[in-house]
């Protein structure tokens, strides 16, 4: 076989599935609350550690949690980071922070975005509550909450964060049931 | 070389459809059921974790890494997977145990293939270039399977259906079974087919759930005080994933697995088997020179229900089950991996 031929360096073979996805059972519970402008977190009912987005296990126990916790939307900076490259087909620009938070009542930290900041003010132990869209635009998405925004409250030293009590009534907009 | 125990096992119910449940809901009442039977907390009381799952079945990347919320991992644990049925978990534990490096392990398979269209979704561990844009089901790969095997006059076409038959009668004291009940020979024979020559009862139902083990060394089981079975022997093969250069009518990887892993050492009491159709568990039966003496499938086998990623594991506990039973002294479990057959694994377990 003398025969010349190209090399192939690529083929088309798309692949295409389609599943009926489901959340599970905790974080359906979780994101059903939230379109109602609630953040609901999970106990663990051995360590008590409080968990939110909760999963419906405590990863550190082993063991289902079921209790449910409704949290405020008040929250500590834990870490944060000053992001200077755009995301591809975000909206957001450019220097902006992305923040490692520990709401009031929880102890474990979720990410999301801070704004209405001077991002070289942002630091460990902030005190910042939620800034959340406009009611008709929530949905089930963690991004009904646009950002946090720093409050004018004492920083919590960085051995107390993530054991923050939950203090005063619940400041969400949202309707505890 | 250092014996291996199974101490616990449990299996959920295999369910049609197991609703909103993710991954990790899935797996911690079985966890939760073989750490009861051994008196455990969590995988901190283990040596070593090993589970088997795909992520493709339900669509969801990362599922398996998921899983390990179940487990209870602070602080870190030793934890391997295996993308493969548990039964290759339960493989990996064991030669941990025997190298060495581990007294216990705990083993669990989980797959949810409700969401996602299953014979499709395997058509993609195909070959990538010749049969995966090809889309070629698991059923149809299985059908062809079949006629080769009818045309061949190896089977009739009620072998198949008494497997069938026989599955669901068993699988009425299996309370985990999807499907049950008295259906003759020729209840079956008057259905039209699915797939020709299969119909839909020679095909195993879809099903979600989840199934744990716990294995170690026989040391370790008595320091426990909890009853256990021997793995005497395990070993699998894989033919090549060119099934025009395969026999489709026998199964030479099944024969071998059994032989390295000293099937014929002894009566074979039970033998659960992995045959998602029906012609395979006769092709199975065949291969291994199982007589009238060995009870094939007590369970009804997963015909009555098939826990993807689980059931070869399943298999194993099975035996287990009955031989702490005092059901059968000796038994062998087979679970099986990829199209008509392709890869296969052997365990036999022996009463203590």
């Amino acid at each position: 076989m003398s025969e010349s031929q190209d090399n192939v360096t690529g083929m088309e073979a798309p692949i295409y599935l389609q599943y009926n996805f489901t959340a599970g059972r905790a974080p359906t519970r979780f994101l059903t609350r939230i379109k109602q402008g609630v953040l609901t977190g999970q106990r663990c009912p051995q360590c008590a550690n409080v968990y939110i987005p909760p999963r419906g296990s405590c990863p550190a126990c082993g063991i289902a949690t079921e209790e449910e916790v409704v949290l405020p939307d008040k929250a500590t900076v834990q870490s944060f980071t000053i992001v200077a490259i755009p995301i591809p087909n975000n909206p957001i620009k450019p220097p902006f922070v992305i923040a490692n938070l520990v709401l009031d009542g929880a102890n474990i930290s979720f990410i999301h975005l801070m704004s209405e900041c001077e991002n070289a003010d942002v630091h460990i132990g902030q005190r910042v509550q939620a800034l959340w869209k406009p009611e008709a635009e929530w949905t089930y998405a963690m991004d009904n909450i646009r950002y946090f925004r720093p409050i004018d409250e004492p920083d919590v030293p960085v051995d107390m964060i993530g054991k923050v009590p939950v203090t005063g009534p619940a400041t969400n907009p949202g309707r505890a049931e | 070389m250092r014996e291996i125990a199974v101490v616990a096992f449990h299996q959920s119910d295999c369910l049609a459809q197991a609703g909103v449940a993710n991954e990790v809901e899935l797996i911690m009442p079985q966890l939760r059921a073989v750490f009861d039977q051994v008196n455990l907390t969590n995988a901190q009381d283990v040596d070593f974790v090993c589970s088997g799952s795909c992520d493709y079945l339900q669509g969801a990347a990362f599922a398996f890494v998921a899983g390990v919320d179940a487990l209870g991992a602070v602080p870190p644990i030793k934890e391997s997977h295996v993308e493969m049925d548990a039964a290759w978990a339960l493989y990996e534990s064991i030669l941990k145990i025997r190298m060495g490096q581990a007294e216990s392990a705990l083993i669990y398979g989980f797959a949810k293939s409700s969401p996602g269209e299953l014979p499709i979704v395997l058509s993609q561990q195909l070959d990538p270039y010749y049969l995966a844009p090809l889309w070629v089901d698991t059923i149809s790969l299985a059908a062809m399977q079949a006629r080769l095997m009818l045309d061949q006059g190896i089977i009739a076409e009620r072998d198949m259906a008494a497997v069938v038959s026989r599955s669901r009668r068993n699988a009425m004291s299996n309370p985990h079974a999807q499907l049950h009940g008295e259906l003759s020979v020729e209840a079956i024979l008057g259905e039209e087919t699915l797939v020709s020559p299969l119909r839909r009862a020679d095909c195993a139902p879809i099903a979600d759930g989840a199934a744990a083990m716990i294995i170690c060394t026989v040391e370790k089981a008595k320091a426990w005080g909890v009853p256990y079975a021997l793995i005497s022997g395990i070993d699998h093969r894989i033919e090549t994933h060119n099934l025009g250069m395969r026999d489709l009518t026998d199964s030479p990887s099944t024969r071998q697995a059994a032989q390295a892993a000293g099937m014929d050492r002894g009566a074979v009491d039970i033998a659960e088997l992995y045959a998602p159709f029906s012609h395979q568990e006769c092709l199975l039966v065949r291969a291994l020179g199982l007589k009238d003496e060995t009870a094939i499938n007590p369970s009804g086998g997963v015909l009555a229900g098939n826990l993807m990623m689980a059931s070869g594991l399943s298999r194993v506990g099975e035996v287990f089950q009955r031989i702490i039973a005092g059901e059968a002294s000796r038994g062998i479990a087979h679970a099986t991996s990829g199209p008509c057959l392709q890869h296969n694994l052997v365990a036999v377990l022996e009463s203590a």
